[in-house]
Formats: structure tokens, C-alpha cells, sequence
């Protein structure tokens, strides 16, 4: 074969692994946008459980006041930030976690309510809810992953340099919520 | 060897076992063609294990559950099994799959479907009754790993090649029957001994390969599962309390087998001929399979 066969075949395959890597950077991108915008539809069906919640329990407990303002207002601010950085959700999102335990904490000084069929039924979708929540951050995080391991392995990297795609940052607990992962300590 | 090794060691025996098939598969082939001097028998095997397979691989969600007799479940009647199953497949980034329960007092549970998006899992009420949720959250990331490994379409494939090696193999017997040979392949006695021995064998080998290829899967399923739980005890805890439950299942059957978490026939003896049960075994034994889920955790 000719040198300009040689150099054309080369300069082809050459274009078409560039194409390749970037179409594949750009999925992965788009895969872990995603992973991150179904974090939020979980979230959003916590908000959407709580109010139900918060008027069931006053049913029962009515003067326990502060229980369900601290509630109502980590709801309200973890709503608020959900248009800030995800550290500032997740610090959000972690206080509402603190205020729903001492709900359910306070709540388990009342037989009545906790025979309430409407209260067992709200506790066991809240505590799924948090488990889907879970589940679709372990996704979202596996799905950074691969991101990120595409674009710092070589030869990657040069296409993802050169294109500007980033690594992203995976959900983590940061010094902050250190304090969301302390158990509840219940006083009688 | 850590999860993350077992799971490539696995997926790497799987492959060594189907290039292994695969030229079993191609010498019985080439033994017959040079026999017979055509091709034509090539062909028909071909066709008939492709064409009697493919209808139970498309269909095999709905088979398999009328097979067992299966009633679907509902949220509220099987809140646990409805919400783990829900929550690991957001987990493993799958479409959920349809939930199906099977009035058994075995503890069991399997997966089939030609893909992710007709994937149905099912488990017997035995198993629900008996296991706790992180247990029953392991055995559904093991079947969910299975629809996610593609492990329905390779048994699919390693049974059309045994079929084909199958009927290859009948067909030659029965025109050798009739002294239907090829004049022109005289050939000499050795070389003409080892073909038909090799073809009246090959059906067998191509058996035991689909069954090594079947138990490899299941130490996938189990390293696959146990990275989406992030808790192996959960399903050793499981595996545990499922082997100590000795009676076969009311409906166990051969076809399906394979698909269960456990063996539904109940379990081999042990005895002198142990080591050729676990041969034609679908499941490795069920205490090696703990071993290997817990092993990373002794060391700790």
C-alpha cells in the first residue's frame, strides 16, 4: 500500500476513537445528571409525606410543639435548598433526617398513636422512602465512578482534557453531617 | 480474593468454559463433516436446537411462571419483598422487575426473562417466611445480578450448543445404524474409532461444560449480589438458613432448574459418588459458596 493509504487509514481510526471517547464521555455525563435528578424525585416523595405525618402525630401528642415545628421548618429549608450546592442539600436533607427521627423518638411515648394504623402505615413508607433515597444515592455514586475513572484512565484523559469533561463529585458525608451521623440520644 | 476479584475471576472461567464449548462444538462438526463427506446434518442441527430453544428463551418469563404456578405479588400483600426488590434495582440502575410469589413451603427463589426490561423475579412463600429482610435483600440482589449479567441469554446459548451437539451426535448414531458410510473416508481404523468415540462422548461433555458454565454463574450471581448489598452476610445468612431445608420443591423441574438460588431437587447424598453429582450440579455446593462470599471477612 501506498505511504498516503497508510496515513489515511491511520488518521481515520485515529478520528474515530476520538469520536468514540467523546460520544462515551458525554453518556457518562449524562448518566450521572440523571443518577442525580432521581436522588430528587426521592426526595421530593419525603417532602410529599411529611405534612401527612406531622397532622396524624398532632392528632395524638398535639403539645409536643416542638417536635413538629423543627420538622416543619428542616422541610421547608431543605426544600429551599435544593436549587444550591449538593453540599448544601445534603446538609439540608441530613437535619430533616435528625428532625424526623426525634419525631418518631417522641412519638413512642404515646400507645395510642403508635397503635394508629394511618401513623404505622406513614412510618413504614417514610422509612422506605429513606431507603430508596439511599438507593438511588449508592447509584448516583456508582455512576460518578465510572465517570471519573473514564476520565482520568489513560489514554482518555487527553480526550477529556482536551474536550474539558471533569471528574464530578460523589455523594459523601462531609465534616458537617459527621454530627447527622451520631445516633439520637432519646432523654426521658 | 476480594469481591471485585472473584467477579472477573468468574467472568473470565465463564468465557475459558464457552471457548472450551465452542470447540467442542466445532470439532464435532468438523469429525462429522469429514465423515460424511456433507454438511447438510450441520445445518439441520443447527436449526432444530436454535428454533426449539429460542421460543422458551423469548417467552421464558411467562413459561417459567406457568410452569410453577405463580400468582403475582402485590405491595400490599408482600411489602418486603416488593419494597427490596424496588429499591435494589434503583440501586443496580435496572427497571424494576415484575414480582411473582410461589405457594411453597421450600425456601426458594429465582429470575428469567429475555431481558432487563422482561425480567420477572419470583420466590416461594417458604422463603419469605423464613428469611429476615437483609437476608431476602441478598438473595434478590443475587437473582437481580443474574438479569443484570445477561446469565438467562448464556444459559440460553449453552443449551442450544448442547442440543446441537445433542442431535448432531443422535443423527450420526442412527445412520451408522443403517451402515450408512461414506466410501470415500476409508481412512485409517484409529482415526475412525476416536471420531465415533468423540462423537457418542461429545453430547455428554457438552453437558458437564453447560453445567460448569451454570454453577460459575451462581459464584457471579453470589459476588455480584454481595457488591450491590455492600453486605455479604446478608445472603451467606440467607444461603445458610436455605440449605438446611432438606425436601425437594413440590413443582422442582429439570428444565428450570437452573434459574433457582438453590438446587430444587433437594440435595445430593454425600457418599462415593458425591463428586459425580456435583458434576451434573446446576448450583455449587452451598457451603463453598459461603465461604467464598465471607472469605474477604475472615481476614479482617
Amino acid at each position: 500500500m501506498s505511504t498516503i493509504t497508510i496515513i489515511l487509514i491511520v488518521t481515520l481510526v485515529v478520528v474515530l476513537w476520538i469520536v468514540g471517547a467523546y460520544n462515551r464521555f458525554v453518556r457518562l455525563v449524562n448518566q450521572a445528571k440523571e443518577a442525580w435528578a432521581d436522588i430528587q424525585v426521592q426526595l421530593k416523595r419525603r417532602y410529599d409525606l411529611i405534612p401527612n405525618l406531622v397532622e396524624t402525630v398532632k392528632g395524638y401528642a398535639a403539645h409536643e410543639s416542638s417536635a413538629f415545628e423543627n420538622v416543619t421548618k428542616a422541610r421547608a429549608a431543605a426544600m429551599g435548598a435544593g436549587s444550591a450546592t449538593p453540599a448544601a442539600q445534603a446538609q439540608a436533607e441530613n437535619q430533616l433526617s435528625g428532625a424526623l427521627k426525634t419525631l418518631f423518638a417522641v412519638s413512642e411515648a404515646y400507645p395510642d398513636l403508635k397503635a394508629n394504623e394511618n401513623f404505622l402505615q406513614l412510618q413504614k413508607e417514610i422509612g422506605d422512602t429513606e431507603d430508596k433515597i439511599q438507593a438511588s444515592r449508592r447509584f448516583y455514586n456508582t455512576t460518578v465512578m465510572t465517570l471519573n475513572t473514564a476520565v482520568q484512565s489513560f489514554p482518555g484523559n487527553v480526550i477529556a482534557n482536551s474536550f474539558k469533561f471533569a471528574p464530578m463529585d460523589l455523594f459523601e458525608l462531609t465534616a458537617a453531617d459527621a454530627a447527622a451521623a451520631e445516633p439520637v440520644k432519646v432523654k426521658f | 480474593m476480594d469481591l471485585y476479584a472473584q467477579r472477573t475471576s468468574n467472568i473470565r472461567r465463564t468465557w475459558a468454559l464457552v471457548l472450551g464449548f465452542l470447540v467442542v462444538v466445532t470439532a464435532v462438526g468438523y469429525a462429522i463433516s469429514w465423515y460424511y463427506g456433507n454438511s447438510a446434518i450441520l445445518y439441520f442441527a443447527v436449526i432444530v436446537a436454535v428454533s426449539t430453544n429460542f421460543y422458551a428463551y423469548w417467552a421464558s418469563d411467562k413459561l417459567v411462571l406457568s410452569m410453577n404456578r405463580a400468582r403475582p405479588a402485590t405491595r400490599e400483600e408482600f411489602f418486603d419483598l416488593y419494597t427490596v426488590t424496588e429499591n435494589l434495582a434503583i440501586t443496580a440502575g435496572l427497571p424494576k422487575p415484575k414480582l411473582y410469589v410461589i405457594d411453597d413451603p421450600a425456601p426458594n427463589a429465582f429470575a428469567t426473562g429475555r431481558d432487563e426490561k422482561h425480567a420477572v423475579v419470583c420466590a416461594t412463600t417458604g422463603l419469605l417466611s423464613v428469611l429476615t429482610r437483609p437476608e431476602l435483600e441478598g438473595v434478590i440482589a443475587h437473582e437481580l445480578s443474574h438479569i443484570k449479567n445477561r446469565d438467562i441469554l448464556l444459559m440460553t446459548v449453552a443449551v442450544v450448543l448442547a442440543g446441537f451437539v445433542a442431535i448432531v451426535a443422535d443423527i450420526f448414531l442412527r445412520m451408522s445404524l443403517h451402515g450408512g458410510r461414506s466410501d470415500n473416508k476409508q481412512g485409517n481404523a484409529v482415526m475412525m474409532i476416536l471420531a465415533v468415540a468423540g462423537i457418542v462422548l461429545a453430547p455428554l461433555a457438552a453437558k458437564l461444560i453447560q453445567f460448569a458454565v451454570s454453577r460459575r454463574r451462581e459464584y457471579l450471581a453470589d459476588a455480584s449480589g454481595a457488591l450491590l448489598t455492600r453486605y455479604p452476610e446478608g445472603l451467606a445468612s440467607a444461603l445458610q438458613k436455605i440449605s438446611s431445608y432438606n425436601m425437594p420443591m413440590r413443582r422442582a423441574n429439570h428444565a428450570t432448574a437452573h434459574l433457582f438460588i438453590d438446587e430444587p431437587f433437594g440435595k445430593p447424598e454425600g457418599g462415593k459418588l458425591a463428586w459425580l453429582e456435583r458434576l451434573f450440579s446446576t448450583h455449587p455446593p452451598i457451603q463453598e459458596r459461603i465461604q467464598a462470599i465471607l472469605g474477604t471477612q475472615t481476614s479482617s
